[in-house]
């Protein structure tokens, strides 16, 4: 394993000697990686590698998967979230997670940032929270007045996306996770998720999940490569694409794997 | 293996690289041979083929280009990618070298040469020794033998020192030889460049073998 660091600055979240199993099948091996405040963190690595577990167990969302299994700690400021006391649902409040196919749900624009809201007892300005986050999300200029008319299924697959990372916002989570945010979308729905994840990076921390190699290296600070659940190196991404130091990661990101 | 598609086209590149490569060093050697021999036609030669030269040098250049856009080369593709770009510049600038050399021997005509032509064939030969041996240092991603060649630059400046004051001493003693001796001179600064510029393919190599950019030669 490659690290390109002796100590990340600010670590908000430190995954320690990670395994994970879905019955007998071991999918993470001692995962051991420090994600830095405010910065995009990407994942990278083959279908199968393990980079969607490892994202998924950071806000413990595989707990509802029959048969996981997992050894090992995820320190999120210094707290383990396998820890029992820990209440799952506080965890996923403070880190939110998007995913690869959005998945809004069939209520107002408004209602899909409100929910979250609600569920948590927010008692401030609603609408103005709501508009808050559609702004971040830079969604607002194209819903504004469609906020009670028109219902998430209404956007195209883009702006349902953005929709989803609004919703996921409004609850001020301190880490956004995505599991390959683009997967589902066009060039340009995706230039404009990436400009966002970039804009984003300034005030929350942004871990990503993504197939697309030239993704990671558009819109990340940092890489980390996972191959067969081991990690096998990880650091800035403008090292890690142009001199990467382990020879697999070398044929993986030119394409000679196999 | 998987892009082999990539793999091809990366190793038909290096390969036109290469045959630029040869082509500069033949220009270098015709141009040189043209000077010695007075032989006007071979340097008008030269001259022209040096065209040829900068047309394949463009041709390289946009397959680069193409590639970079069309495949997202990574790594050490990336890498050895952009270092092609800078050596066919630096192959590009050679060959105008050569072709200054062979306009030299345009210049002199068949007026008799001042002196029997000694240090400028030994610069052209060392020259062409680092050219063969930069281009074989890329083929074999060797690193260390980048580094020794680019040590050689310093023979070529000696020669290039030693040449100007032995002309300077020509045209104390004779006027008349001022017009030559200055030609000469200028010979003598087409291989000195010539050279520095091999240094430049050596930084390349280097590039594409470590990721790391080195000056090389900086004493010179």
């Amino acid at each position: 394993m490659t690290i390109y660091w002796d100590e990340v600055p600010s670590p908000v979240l430190a995954i320690q000697g990670f395994s994970a199993w879905y019955g007998k099948a071991q999918v993470l091996r001692g995962v051991t990686l420090e994600i830095p405040e405010r910065r995009v963190t990407a994942i990278i690595g083959p279908s199968g590698c393990g980079k969607s577990t490892l994202i998924r167990s950071i806000n413990r969302m595989n707990d509802l998967i029959p048969g996981f299994r997992a050894e090992g700690a995820i320190l999120f400021r210094g707290l383990n979230v396998y820890d029992p006391k820990v209440d799952p649902v506080e965890i996923r409040r403070r880190i939110g997670m998007v995913f690869q196919k959005p998945n809004p749900f069939p209520k107002s624009i408004f209602e899909n940032v409100a929910f979250g809201l609600r569920v948590n007892g927010f008692r401030g300005n609603l609408r103005e929270r709501v508009e808050w986050a559609l702004r971040r999300a830079a969604l607002w200029d194209e819903v504004k007045d469609d906020l009670h008319r028109k219902t998430g299924y209404d956007l195209s697959g883009g702006q349902q996306q953005r929709l989803c990372i609004a919703r996921a916002l409004a609850v001020e989570p301190e880490v956004l996770l995505m599991d390959e945010p683009c997967s589902a979308l066009d060039p340009v729905a995706t230039a404009k998720i990436e400009d966002l994840i970039r804009e984003l990076s300034s005030s929350v921390t942004i871990v990503i999940v993504t197939h697309n190699m030239q993704q990671a290296a558009r819109v990340s600070d940092y890489t980390a490569f996972l191959l067969l659940g081991e990690l096998v190196e990880y650091g800035p991404t403008r090292e890690l694409f142009t001199r990467p130091k382990d020879p697999r990661t070398e044929a993986y990101i030119t394409g000679r794997f196999g | 293996m998987v892009r082999e598609g990539l793999v091809r086209s990366l190793q038909a590149l290096e390969a036109e690289v290469e045959g630029l490569g040869r082509a500069v060093a033949q220009a270098l050697r015709h141009a040189l041979h043209s000077l010695k021999a007075q032989d006007l036609e071979l340097a008008q030669a030269v001259v022209s083929g040096d065209l040829e030269i900068n047309r394949q040098r463009f041709a390289i250049e946009e397959k680069c280009l193409e590639l970079l856009a069309t495949q997202q080369p990574m790594a050490s593709d990336l890498r050895l990618i952009t270092a092609l770009m800078h050596i066919v510049t630096d192959l590009e600038r050679m060959g105008d070298h050569a072709a200054g050399l062979a306009r030299i021997t345009l210049l002199i005509g068949k007026t008799p040469l001042i002196k029997p032509l000694v240090d400028i064939p030994r610069m052209t030969e060392l020259a062409l020794g680092m050219l063969e041996g930069a281009l074989d240092a890329l083929r074999r991603r060797d690193a260390e033998a980048a580094r020794r060649i680019a040590l050689r630059d310093d023979e070529v400046d000696a020669l290039h020192d030693q040449v100007h004051r032995e002309l300077f001493l020509l045209m104390i003693q004779e006027p008349r030889n001022i017009t030559q001796a200055t030609y000469l001179m200028w010979a003598s600064h087409n291989l000195e460049r010539f050279a520095d510029l091999v240094t430049n393919i050596c930084e390349r190599v280097i590039f594409v073998v470590t990721g790391r950019m080195e000056e090389l030669n900086v004493s010179g």
